[in-house]
């Protein structure tokens, strides 16, 4: 990076750490702070929609589309993360690759399972195995982020279903009484007043979201935790211009700093949107809102 | 920079189209020095990547490198995230039921002891790597068997008194033990595990496996292979 790198042994601590913090391996590290970012950023409103399309589902008048959105909540809740992040990325990403095969390659005979290997055409590998390596990435991280919200939403969808039957009953009632039909009432009564019961719940989830993220690497996605394993590992002078002892300690604890502040932020954030959700509602916390003003 | 990027990430899908069948995508480690380690710049580095560089070449393959997690290389494989496994991987009768094996390209390896004092317990708290050879050693031996996930983790369990010794490989811990300054010594007597290193490749991929088969008979005849050895691994290691 800097000219007077060209030999790292001979230089002074400042100088020395100038030159460690800015070599390609450490940009890969910073780098992968953004990767985690990014998953939350696109993650969460994924997750949310399908959480509120779970609850909706679950609250259904039309009893089959009650018992899907239901089965969808409980089946994922009940699974442990681990399993799913293991064995339902790779059974997902062979089901996509599955359906592209019989699309693709109807003349295709060799089975698909030879023993222990899963064997589609070429041309239905996703991505193909000719692509850059980036493309790759990016459908690891795709899939990663299905995965979450997937697994997220399920949770979303408990807390908003019990947010639903929070708002009080004599809402619906008075506006059924002013002649709303269902939809109606559903999107201009129920909804602007359940977010204000079902915010508390989602705050917890996105703070768990957020501590999550390190699952990334049993997606493939090498994340801020496994680079810090990685490059906080003892160096021996053979294999790097930068050889250092033991210094994992160090990384987490910039890793602790980091979860931290992100934790901080986010609380500041959730405790503005509850005021402005209070705003006007028939709570507790509305009516304190009300006399104050 | 963005549009080079772009500009080069565009050439090489169209390029790759064309030769649909030559882009074999080499999977290892990256955390298991002098075999395959991520080097200062983030690339793959080591004696895997010059050995499979080479082998590309003389096969008239084009190679991709990616890093996976040694827990899951093996079903990350054959369900075809990659072509080979190129880590460091000890040929044994456990794997090649799911999977098979290139000719080795590394002799049978020794495997040692490393303690901070001689007269360390070796029937004691014996930590290894995950999935290893020596960590189903170490349980067959009578000690207790202390497991971790990456190499680098157990030497560091030794540093701070977790495990009485390590048992992993001789030429993993040589440099280890070289620049300890005295700290950590080699303890009893190194011992013979497995059939040499290999490639891992689908058993349904016959055709890639005759190939690297192939390449790597011709780095024997010719000594190159050898060399290579020597160079990542010192002059008094064992060669063909």
């Amino acid at each position: 990076m800097f000219s007077f790198c060209t030999d790292p042994s001979v230089l002074s601590t400042p100088e020395w750490f100038a030159c460690y913090l800015t070599t390609g391996k450490l940009m890969l590290f910073y780098a992968s702070f953004g990767t985690v970012l990014l998953l939350l950023a696109i993650t969460a409103p994924v997750a949310l929609a399908f959480g509120f399309a779970g609850a909706s589902a679950a609250r259904a008048r039309f009893a089959p589309l009650s018992w899907l959105g239901r089965l969808y909540i409980a089946m994922v809740r009940g699974v442990p993360d681990i399993v799913f992040f293991l064995f339902f990325v790779i059974a997902l990403d062979q089901g996509f690759e599955y359906l592209r095969h019989k699309i693709k390659c109807p003349d295709w005979t060799d089975p698909i399972r030879q023993g222990s290997d899963f064997i589609v055409c070429p041309a239905a590998k996703l991505p193909l195995s000719t692509s850059p390596q980036i493309w790759h990435e990016i459908y690891g991280f795709s899939l990663a982020v299905l995965t979450f919200s997937i697994v997220f939403g399920a949770f979303a969808a408990n807390v908003l279903y019990g947010a639903m039957r929070a708002v009080p009953r004599a809402q619906i009632e008075t506006a059924e009484a002013y002649g709303m039909s269902h939809r109606q009432t559903f999107w201009r009564i129920l909804i602007p007043q359940m977010w204000v019961y079902a915010l508390p719940g989602l705050s917890n989830l996105w703070m768990v979201l957020v501590k999550a993220t390190p699952l990334l690497f049993l997606l493939g996605v090498e994340d801020i935790v496994y680079w810090a394993r990685e490059l906080g590992g003892a160096k021996t002078a053979r294999f790097t211009d930068y050889p250092h002892g033991d210094w994992r300690v160090w990384f987490f604890l910039g890793l602790l700093v980091f979860y931290l502040c992100f934790t901080r932020i986010s609380e500041i954030a959730l405790d503005r949107i509850m005021t402005r959700l209070t705003r006007g509602q028939a709570t507790m916390g509305g009516e304190a809102q009300r006399k104050a003003a | 920079m963005k549009k080079i990027l772009l500009g080069t990430a565009a050439l090489a899908f169209s390029a790759g189209m064309a030769l649909a069948q030559d882009v074999v995508r080499m999977g290892t480690e990256g955390a298991y020095p002098p075999y395959n380690f991520i080097n200062d710049q983030g690339e793959v580095d080591g004696f895997e990547r010059e050995l499979g560089d080479e082998l590309c070449s003389r096969a008239e393959l084009t190679c991709e490198w990616v890093t996976n997690e040694w827990d899951s290389i093996i079903p990350n494989l054959v369900s075809g995230n990659y072509d080979t496994i190129i880590a460091g991987m000890s040929i044994n009768d456990e794997r090649d039921e799911v999977i098979d094996f290139t000719q080795d390209y590394i002799p049978p390896a020794t495997s040692s002891y490393v303690a901070l004092s001689e007269d360390a317990d070796l029937t004691g708290v014996v930590a290894a790597q995950t999935s290893t050879l020596q960590s189903g050693y170490i349980a067959e031996s009578g000690a207790t068997l202390l497991e971790f996930a990456t190499a680098d983790e157990i030497v560091a369990a030794l540093r701070n008194g977790e495990a009485d010794a390590v048992f992993f490989d001789t030429d993993y811990l040589a440099p280890i033990v070289e620049e300890s300054g005295g700290e950590l010594i080699f303890v009893g007597e190194p011992v013979v595990l497995g059939r040499g290193t290999g490639m891992g490749i689908r058993e349904s991929d016959g055709a890639l496996k005759d190939k690297f088969d192939t390449a790597i008979a011709s780095m024997k005849d010719d000594g190159s292979l050898n060399e290579l050895l020597i160079k990542w691994f010192g002059e008094g290691t064992d060669t063909y």
